[in-house]
């Protein structure tokens, strides 16, 4: 059984380290998939995005969702990473690498590791507008949960 | 039983946790939630809309119904926007 990489940080990641770390040294891989979130600016409007999270649920449900991913898909090696803190535009905000010997499974699994995470990782994100002002807490979005609800 | 709070629950409370002794006649996390809400205007204005609100027990996500039992931890906080 695959054990999946959990990492919630507050420094950046480097994405060719993480496909490395996946798959050097491996002859059984024949397909790795990345997806990465980033922080938008809002055309401008947004100075930074604060995520806050809940350590100790936040990794335990993130391990959740990867286990629930290697039940499902034939994966030889899962990586996800989410950051916390004050994030800028520009800036990435999460990682999910997902190995396998074909790519569909490790482009249906990384979709579904991004779907899920979502809902039921527990981080929140407020925004900071670029005028000074302290903003709003992000809602959630009704398409995220449609999203996961349609696996 | 300690009590935390996350993101816009934890600014309107003014605190992100603190330990809490329910009643007895506390058995389920909703209920819980309830006990919290009659403690100042603070916890009432934080879970005026009782029904968005999510709740882990011991870091897990559980439906309100859910008894509180032998847990050590709640957790109350908005719908996750992580990603």
């Amino acid at each position: 059984m695959v054990v999946p990489e959990i990492r919630v940080q507050a420094e950046p990641f480097d994405l060719a380290a993480e496909v490395a770390r996946i798959s050097v040294g491996r002859q059984d891989i024949g397909a790795v998939v990345t997806f990465t979130g980033l922080c938008r600016s809002e055309n401008g409007a947004l100075a930074a995005l604060e995520l806050e999270h809940y350590p100790g649920m936040a990794e335990d449900e993130l391990r959740r969702v990867a286990d629930d991913a290697i039940r499902r898909w034939p994966l030889d090696g899962v990586i996800v990473i989410h950051r916390y803190g004050k994030l800028r535009p520009g800036d990435s905000i999460v990682l999910v690498v997902t190995a396998s010997a074909h790519r569909q499974a490790a482009f249906e699994s990384a979709n579904y590791l991004m779907d899920y995470l979502k809902t039921r990782a527990p981080f929140w994100k407020k925004e900071h507008a670029s005028d000074g002002s302290s903003g709003d807490w992000v809602a959630a979005k009704q398409a995220d949960e449609q999203a996961a609800d349609r696996w | 039983m300690k009590v935390l709070y996350f993101a816009w629950l934890r600014e309107r409370i003014g605190k992100a946790e603190e330990e809490v002794v329910f009643p007895a006649s506390i058995s389920t996390a909703r209920d819980a939630m309830q006990h919290l809400a009659t403690q100042g205007e603070e916890y009432a204005y934080a879970f005026e809309n009782p029904q968005i609100i999510r709740i882990a027990l011991d870091r897990r996500h559980v439906p309100p119904e859910t008894p509180i039992g032998a847990a050590r931890e709640i957790a109350f906080f908005p719908p996750m926007t992580g990603g």
